[in-house]
């Protein structure tokens, strides 16, 4: 379970990007946080992945509070969560093959085993077929799925999503939808940000809303 | 995950980087290198003179040089009074005869000897004192400068004396050398490190977000470090056994010509391995007050 607790986030320069949001997001849910560029989203979700840290009240995952944990703490939290970013973030140096093993780097998963989850990673997106190729040379949907199975290798149990399918065209967009629906469908909790929420919510998703860093609904 | 997995995981990353920009890592290391060749070279040279210095001056000596007019007598009376002499751990008699030959067998003064129409030369003693305390040492100078027999006494120590103080003066400014140069072989490394942090920002900030903890971005930097480090020492290796090979048959030929045996040997295993550990912990080093100054604990946006 992820709970907000009366979360105030001021940047550098006084400006505050959540007022007092507080919420709750239960194991398994499928949650889609609308709103409008600089409404405080993505502060939302980086919150969550401890990227930031609230300037007020308390954000906890799992348990754990965001605001206390030790910086040599933050990584662990981070490898129980899936990060899909609104620019996918791959190496472009690297093949989408190596790209979805860093993760598993990481935790340090010896190469046989990671290699069977990387393949298992990339056939569940529909992208084993181009584990050889380099990122440059995929269409702007596949490179979104490479960069969603890198964010599901690890097998997390909670996946936050920055505007997956900004950039992409309706059919790409329709089809990311659609594989995150799968993995709701498997148990994993989903908490996107979108501009487009008319995507996700044939599949029962709850929508929150955020309007200059204040909760709407 | 065993903790020598992690570690052979960021060696090869190390490795793969190096051999990954083969001429950039050769000019590190050659830059490392002649940054320790000096000092390493100047060490050996000045460890080949410190032995020849310590072979000479292993036991110092007194030399007793008779007066020309002394009797039999008087030389026995001598020689029995030395040796009675519990200070004196070995009595050399040297004839004059013997002196003129010995004279005569150094270079250059065969021909003066051979002018000579009487022998010049005293008989003498050497003898070696029991204690190397210089006050015991002047204590036997004292006593036997004063004998009725002896026209002159000299102690042969003390060119030995001038050269130890040449030969640590000479330590002393290799020192100096070395730690300039070390601190020259950290500042490389530790720009190498800056470069290679600036052009992997974006790797190192999707590592981060995926969970990477700060010593997993470190490691491969720190080996990185420490492995041009050894590359750069290896190569100071090669180049100072290929410099002694070229100058030590002219030293030794230079001093030969003053009648000194010089034997120029090395670098020996133990100074290779001190240069090679001195290396490869100054790179590490370098790498590491790179990491810490550069590298940032949080992902960046």
């Amino acid at each position: 379970m992820i709970r907000f607790d009366a979360v105030t986030k001021r940047y550098p320069g006084g400006q505050e990007a959540l007022s007092g949001v507080t919420t709750e997001i239960r194991h398994g849910e499928l949650l889609v946080l609308a709103g409008h560029s600089g409404a405080g989203k993505s502060t939302l979700l980086k919150l969550i992945a401890g990227l930031e840290t609230p300037s007020s009240g308390s954000v906890s995952v799992n348990g754990q509070d965001i605001g206390r944990l030790k910086a040599t703490q933050l990584p662990y939290l981070r490898r129980s969560l899936g990060l899909v970013m609104q620019e996918h973030r791959l190496l472009l140096d690297r093949s989408v093959f190596d790209n979805v093993m860093l993760p598993l780097l990481v935790t340090g998963e010896r190469p046989q085993d990671a290699s069977k989850r990387v393949r298992a990673a990339l056939e569940r997106v529909g992208m084993l077929e181009h584990e050889r190729a380099m990122p440059v040379t995929l269409s702007g949907g596949e490179q979104q799925r490479a960069a969603i199975a890198r964010a599901i290798v690890n097998r997390p149990s909670i996946l936050i999503a920055d505007e997956p399918t900004a950039h992409l065209d309706p059919a790409y967009a329709r089809e990311i939808a659609a594989l995150f629906r799968d993995f709701h469908a498997a148990g994993v909790t989903l908490i996107l940000a979108t501009h487009d929420d008319t995507l996700f919510s044939p599949y029962g998703a709850r929508r929150i809303e955020l309007a200059r860093g204040k909760l709407l609904s | 995950m065993s903790a020598l997995y992690v570690q052979r995981m960021a060696l090869g990353q190390a490795s793969r980087r190096l051999a990954g920009k083969p001429l950039s890592t050769l000019l590190s290391a050659i830059v490392i290198a002649i940054a320790l060749t000096l000092p390493a070279l100047g060490y050996v040279l000045i460890d080949n003179l410190a032995g020849l210095a310590r072979g000479v001056s292993g036991q110092p000596e007194i030399s007793l040089f008779l007066k020309l007019d002394a009797t039999p007598e008087q030389t026995r009376a001598l020689e029995a009074q030395l040796r009675a002499d519990s200070r004196i751990a070995a009595l050399r008699f040297v004839p004059r005869d013997a002196a003129l030959k010995q004279l005569a067998q150094r270079g250059g003064f065969a021909e003066v000897t051979g002018l000579l129409t009487d022998n010049p030369l005293p008989d003498a003693f050497v003898i070696e004192p029991r204690s190397e305390n210089p006050e015991a040492f002047e204590a036997l100078r004292r006593d036997y400068a004063a004998a009725p027999q002896i026209a002159h006494l000299q102690l042969d120590s003390g060119w030995v004396e001038r050269l130890h103080a040449l030969i640590d003066l000479g330590r002393s400014a290799m020192l100096l050398l070395g730690g300039i140069f070390a601190a020259a072989l950290v500042i490389v490394t530790f720009n190498t490190i800056r470069l290679q942090i600036l052009t992997q920002r974006h790797e190192i900030a999707v590592l981060l977000l995926l969970g990477a903890t700060r010593d997993f971005v470190r490691r491969p930097f720190l080996y990185f470090g420490a492995l041009q480090g050894l590359l750069g020492g290896l190569l100071a290796w090669g180049s100072v056994a290929a410099l002694l090979r070229l100058v030590a048959p002219r030293l030794e030929g230079l001093a030969q010509r003053y009648s000194i045996v010089l034997d120029i040997g090395g670098p020996h295993l133990p100074e290779v391995l001190v240069l090679l550990v001195t290396a490869t912990v100054l790179g590490w080093l370098g790498a590491a007050l790179s990491v810490r100054r550069h590298l940032h604990d949080g992902p960046a946006d």
